[in-house]
This record gives structure tokens, sequence and C-alpha cells, in this order.
């Protein structure tokens, strides 16, 4: 059947101009609901040495305690540890993830440092491609676990960064959404500060690192974003103590020459850090990640599949063909497998088979040995016993003659007597 | 698929039981506010919606839609001249429209079908619309499995099919009935009664619970449909429509009249003016409400997950890879679970 189909082209789209409400201004909510029901996603991996306030900064940002100890200095290497909350306000649920690298910057050879953080990232991205890969996948309730965001502490020290920062930076920016952090930043001058803050920047920018762009297409956010961005990287101070300023409470560091207000604009850069970061552009952070950075990462490891195999002819492969080949691939591989254990059973079953014939023979010859000895030794005994009634039997005659003679030795002996008497008897008369 | 690609790394042991902190928030951070970058963010990007309408010529598809929309979305089949040729086949006629309220711009597709039920022998001729269906799906697959995709990949499948009932105030048609047991399982199908205005009220609650019964009885399941219900709150509203008020009864008209001082969309007869509005005349005010104020990202949604999920699965197992579309893909729609 013929089937004629008119393609919409963007020349084809006409602009039409609406008579009267139609009402799918709602989309937007509409949109926003569902997503509100299903919860959000938003994952902080937080890379820097061990006592540099990470910990304490992500309990300052989420205005609660996460329970964690502080890590020792002695870790032979660096590892991640990664904690999730369920965090809700008003009506919006937010899983949140908290990745620390425990160890990071301690040990002599920093070398691997960065090693298991890369591979942590491309875990999450690899778990995600293949749950997008699966022919049966659940996308829509997926608990999304790539880091969207990652706050680089770079330690105060006032001159510049570090080379194991550059390293560091330099492997993750094509990962992940850095954005840099001068922790504990109360302990530089405001002179300083800014020399430092110029510094950094400039040292990104000369080693290319490229970190988050704070975006600026949109009108609303375009005016907040671009006066940020000049602050970067933030000096923030963390702190989950409260002291009295004036008469309210507020979160602050006291010192015997004074108080460092953490939410002060003029002390540190924590609230620049905490609008940026949460209630302006979480969603930027988490669209970024997943359009570019993942889209990056899937399109390098499906290029690395695709070009396994070889072909004669010299055409690239797409995607599609190296599914099927691979799908075939994968169930010749079963077919063989399946072949091999069961050859493998078949020989085991031999095996056993054998095994207990031997056993079966064995026992045979015991039993047939066993009647064997048993008849023998029941045709002895029968021997001994007619031996032995032959014997009785001999003993009985025998006793019974010597009876016999006994009783005719008396009968005699008495006959005698008498007639010894009757002699004598008659001698007398 | 797991043996084939390099084992994961293992992840660090990450307690997947997350721990619920919620009392302990001692002032307000600003999670919330995502929700307003979101909006911002899908107002930016616009949406793609598209629709088709199915039924015989001649029951008010065209003149629907434009009243849904409130603008000129389609040209009516009325303006043919009737010397043209009756089309030999169903044909799919996809138009697109760009549409734009209180910011929020919309990329409006209504595919129409012209020729549908109209021959002598309408035998599979539901096919041709399962197959652009399925063609829409399988364009989309194809972008989405690409090594480099786009950022946003352009959506044509369709995400509501509206269906035209005949009034006639028996019962659904065979043709209805085959339609619908074939096409609801590859799209969210809402069955729409056409000019109600020829059926009294009796008439009309009658003709809906027939249809109802037959659908139920022929296992059809129309959108909402009753599997995918998310929680209660979802399935107590969704029951009541799918009880009460679907199929909608509705009558469409372009033309304003002057009804107590107000104009409104009706249809003038020498009785009096029917108001397409009005919800004691017809129900075409449930409709619009149903299909664009409440339920559109929802119809979206269902397509996404659902239908199209369906599909890719189905595509991915039957030929252990994804050939190109061949023309004759028959095989592959009679083992639709």
């Amino acid at each position: 059947m013929a089937v004629a189909v008119g393609r919409p082209s963007n020349e084809d789209l006409r602009n039409l101009s609406l008579s009267g409400h139609v009402g799918f201004d709602s989309l937007p909510d509409q949109l926003v609901n569902k997503s509100t029901s299903q919860g959000f996603c938003f994952n902080i991996l937080c890379v820097g040495e061990t006592g540099i306030g990470k910990s304490t900064l992500m309990d300052t940002l989420f205005n609660t305690k996460f329970e964690s100890d502080p890590a020792t200095h002695n870790e032979p290497g660096v590892r991640l540890k990664a904690r999730s909350y369920e965090l809700q306000e008003s009506n919006v649920r937010l899983k949140l993830t908290i990745v620390d690298t425990v160890g990071f910057g301690d040990q002599i050879n920093k070398d691997d440092s960065c090693k298991p953080i890369v591979e942590y990232i491309d875990a999450q991205f690899e778990a995600y491609l293949q749950e997008e890969l699966k022919i049966k996948r659940s996308l829509f309730n997926y608990h999304d676990t790539r880091i969207h965001a990652c706050l680089y502490f770079i330690a105060p020290t006032g001159h510049s960064l570090k080379s194991l920062d550059l390293v560091t930076m330099k492997k993750l920016d094509s990962k992940v959404n850095i954005i840099p952090i001068i922790a504990k930043a109360d302990t530089i001058a405001k002179n300083e500060l800014h020399k430092f803050k110029s510094k950094i920047m400039s040292e990104l920018v000369s080693n290319g690192v490229q970190i988050y762009q704070f975006p600026t297409d949109e009108e609303t956010v375009a005016e907040i974003n671009a006066t940020m961005s000049v602050h970067l990287p933030f000096a923030v101070v963390g702190s989950t103590e409260e002291v009295k300023i004036g008469n309210k409470m507020a979160k602050a560091r006291q010192y015997p020459w004074g108080v460092v207000q953490v939410e002060n604009e003029n002390h540190c850069d924590f609230v620049k850090l905490r609008e940026m970061l949460i209630r302006v552009n979480m969603e930027d952070l988490r669209e970024q990640t997943h359009t570019r950075h993942y889209e990056l990462y899937r399109r390098c490891k499906l290029e690395e599949m695709g070009f396994k195999d070889t072909d004669p002819d010299s055409k690239p492969f797409s995607l599609q063909e190296t599914y099927e080949a691979k799908r075939n691939e994968f169930l010749g591989e079963l077919q063989k497998k399946e072949e091999e254990m069961r050859q493998m059973f078949v020989m085991r079953v031999k095996e056993k088979e054998a095994e207990l014939k031997e056993a079966e023979k064995e026992l045979h010859e015991k039993f047939d040995l066993l009647k064997r000895t048993h008849q023998e030794e029941k045709k002895k005994v029968e021997d001994k016993k007619k031996e032995l009634e032959e014997e009785v039997n001999n003993f009985q005659k025998k006793k019974t003659a010597a009876q016999l003679l006994q009783s005719q030795a008396q009968q005699s002996g008495a006959q005698q007597t008498k007639k010894d008497k009757d002699k004598k008897n008659a001698s007398f008369t | 698929m797991s043996e084939l690609v390099p084992e994961p790394r293992p992840k660090p042991a990450v307690p997947m039981k997350p721990v619920s902190i919620n009392s302990n928030l001692l002032g307000y951070i600003g999670i919330d506010t995502i929700i307003e970058q979101m909006r911002k963010k899908t107002m930016k990007t616009g949406f793609d919606f598209n629709i088709m309408v199915v039924g015989q010529s001649g029951l008010g598809k065209s003149t629907l839609v434009n009243t849904l929309f409130k603008s000129q979305v389609s040209r009516k089949a009325s303006s043919w001249n009737r010397e043209e040729k009756i089309p030999k086949t169903v044909e799919i006629k996809a138009i697109g429209h760009v549409i734009e309220e209180g910011g929020v711009k919309m990329k409006l597709t209504v595919i129409d079908t012209p020729g549908f039920g109209d021959q002598i022998n309408n035998e599979n001729c539901w096919e041709p619309i399962e197959k652009y269906i399925n063609e829409q799906y399988e364009k989309f697959l194809k972008e989405e499995v690409n090594i480099a995709r786009k950022k946003r990949i352009p959506d044509t499948r369709v995400h509501c099919c509206l269906y035209f009932i005949s009034p006639t105030g028996h019962s659904l048609r065979p043709l209805d009935l085959e339609f619908m047991k074939h096409l609801s399982k590859v799209v969210n199908i809402i069955p729409v009664i056409a000019k109600a205005d020829t059926m009294t009220l009796e008439e009309k609650s009658e003709f809906k619970q027939r249809v109802r019964k037959e659908l139920e009885v022929n296992g059809i399941e129309f959108y909402p449909q009753k599997e995918f219900d998310e929680d209660l709150e979802d399935k107590t509203e969704n029951d009541k429509i799918r009880q009460e008020s679907m199929p909608f009864a509705v009558v469409g008209s372009d033309r304003e009249y002057q009804v107590n001082g107000k104009r409104v969309l009706g249809r003038k007869t020498p009785w009096g003016i029917i108001e397409v509005e009005n919800l004691n005349h017809c129900e075409f005010a449930l409709l619009r409400d149903f299909v664009i104020r409440t339920h559109l990202q929802d119809l979206k949604e269902v397509t996404h997950n659902i239908h199209y999920e369906t599909y890719r699965a189905k595509r991915l197992n039957d030929n252990g890879g994804l050939p190109p579309v061949s023309v004759d893909t028959e095989e592959s729609h009679d083992s639709n679970p």
C-alpha cells in the first residue's frame, strides 16, 4: 500500500497566532510536577587534601550535620567515600550524594592520586551507559550517580596552585564540572586574596584547564552569573558553630582577634558559592553533566567498542552493526560455553560411572571370597563334628563294653565265692 | 550485554539506602529553587507535541483540531473539490506549526489520515498508520543509538492519537474495534465521539456506556491506561475519567456567535446555538483540559517511557541488532507483547 508522508521541515513550520487561551502554558508546570514527584538527584565530589575543610563546608552548605569522622593522614592511597542523603525542602525531594576523596595529597609519592578519582567518575558514567544500552531498561527511575559538580579545594598558601592541583584538574576537566574554591580563606588577608585569585585564574588559563562556566545565555541568570564569575575562585570559610553577633546567632568562627562570619559577603564568598551552586545553577550543572561530559564519555567508549572489530571493509562501523556483531559473538560464546559444560558434564558422569562399576566389581569379589571362606569353614566344622561324633560313639562302645566286662567279672566273682562257699560247706558235712 | 564491555571498576562502597535526615535542616538552603531553574530551562527549549487524528471523512477531525488549538491548524477537507480523486489509500499528512502562549513555545504537529475507512474494502487500512508510528520510533531509536548524537533529538513520535467514533448511537463498528485493538499497543489512543450534537443526553450517556463496555470486552486499553497509574492519586483521578467521562463526546467549531452578551465558539442551528465550551452542551472543554492542560506532559512521557521502550526492546531483541528498517516489517507487529 503506497503511503504518502509529508514530513515537516523547518521551512514548513508556520507561525500561528492563537485566537484565545488554549492552556498549554501550563506545560512547564506539568513537567516540573512530574519531576518533583520523582525527586531530584544531585551528586557532589569534593577533592582536596585531608583537613582542608571539605566535610565542614558540606555541612555548612546544606545546613545540617552529615555524620562522618575526620580521616587520618595515614591512608596508603586515595580512596573515595560516597554517602547518600535524602533532603526535603517544601515539596522538593533531593537525593544528595557527597563523594569525598580520602587521603588525597597525603602520600609521599602522589603520582597515582588522580587515578581513583577518574576511575570513580568513569564508573558512574559506565553504569549509566550500561543502563542505557540495556534492552529492557528503565531510565526514568534510574538513580543517577554521575557526578554533577566537583568542588576542588585549593590550599590557601597565598602563592599559587600546587602542581598536584594542576595535574588533577587537568585530568578532571573533561569529565566533570570543576568549580575551584579556596578553602580556609580566613587565613589570607584581603589584599593577598585578590592577588592569589588572579594568580590562580591565570595559571588555570595558561594550563588550559576548563573550569565550569556559569551559563550566560539566558537573560534572567546571565547578569548574576556574570557578576559572580568575576569572583572565581570563591574563597570560602565553613563553620557549623554559631556565634552571637549583635542580637542574632550566625554561623561563624571565633578568634581572639575577631569573628569571621560565614554568611557575611565582606568576610568570605560562601554566600556566592551557595547561590551559584544551588540556587541558580543546579539544574544547569546537571544538564551539562548529561549533555556534555556524559556524551563525550559515551562517544569515546562506543568508538572504542566499535573499532575493536576488524573488518575487511574500511567503512567505519556504526553502532548498529557493532551491536549485531557483538550480539552474535556473545551468542556464539554462550553456545560454546554451553557445549563445553555439557561435555564436561558427560565426561564427569562417565568417570563416576566407571568408578562405581569398579567399586561394584570389587564388592562382588569380596562377597564371593567371603562366601567361599564361609563354605570352607563350614565344611571344616562339619568334619570336626563328624570326627567328634565318631569318637563319642567309640567311647560309648568302649564304655558299654567295659561295663559289661565289669558286670561279668562281678558276677563270676560272686559265683566263684558262692562256689567256694558251697565247697566249704560241702566239706563240712 | 555486560559481558561484552570491560567490567566496570568496582564502585566504592556506597550505602545504597540513603540516610533520610529530614529533620536536621537548620535553615533554608534553597534546594526548592531547582523547580524554577527547571521551569526556565524548559521554557527556553520549548516543547514538541505530535497529535494524530484518525477517523472517517466528514467526522469533523480538522474542525476539532482547529478548535482545540484555537487557530487554523488544518485546512478543512470540505474545501476539496468533489471532482478531485478520492485517495485510493490511506495517506499520512503531517504538518508542523509553532505556537506560543505565555512564553511557552510549542511545536505542534498534526498528523492527518485522509482516506481512513473511506474505501469499500477497508481491510488493513490501519497498517499504513501503524507503519508511520513505528517509523517515527525507528527514527528516534536511530538517533539515540548514534555515537555522536544531537543535544536534543527531534521528537516526531506520535504522542496522542484521537480516534473519532461515528455517533451512530448503537455501538462501535468492526473497523473501530480492529483499529483500536491494533494501535492501542503502540500509541496512546483517546477515543472521541464526534459530532455529538446529533445525540440527546440520554442517547449520549447510553452510547458512551456501550462503547466503554465494548472496549473493555475487547481488551482495548485506551489512554490513560490502567496499568500505568503510578500512585493512588493518579489512579483515582484517572479512574474517574476512564469510567465517567471517556469517550468524550465533542462538538467542534471555529465560528463565533453572540450568546448572552458574550462571544462564544458555537454552531448555529434553527433550534438554538450549541456552545462548544459549555459543559452542558458537549464535553469539548473536558477533552481540551484533559489533553492540553493536565495530561499533555504525561502523554509524552507514556509515549517515551513505555511505548518507545517497548518498541526499542522488541527491535533489539528480534534482529539481534539494528539492521536498516526494511519495508516489510509486518512480522514484527504480530509478536508485539
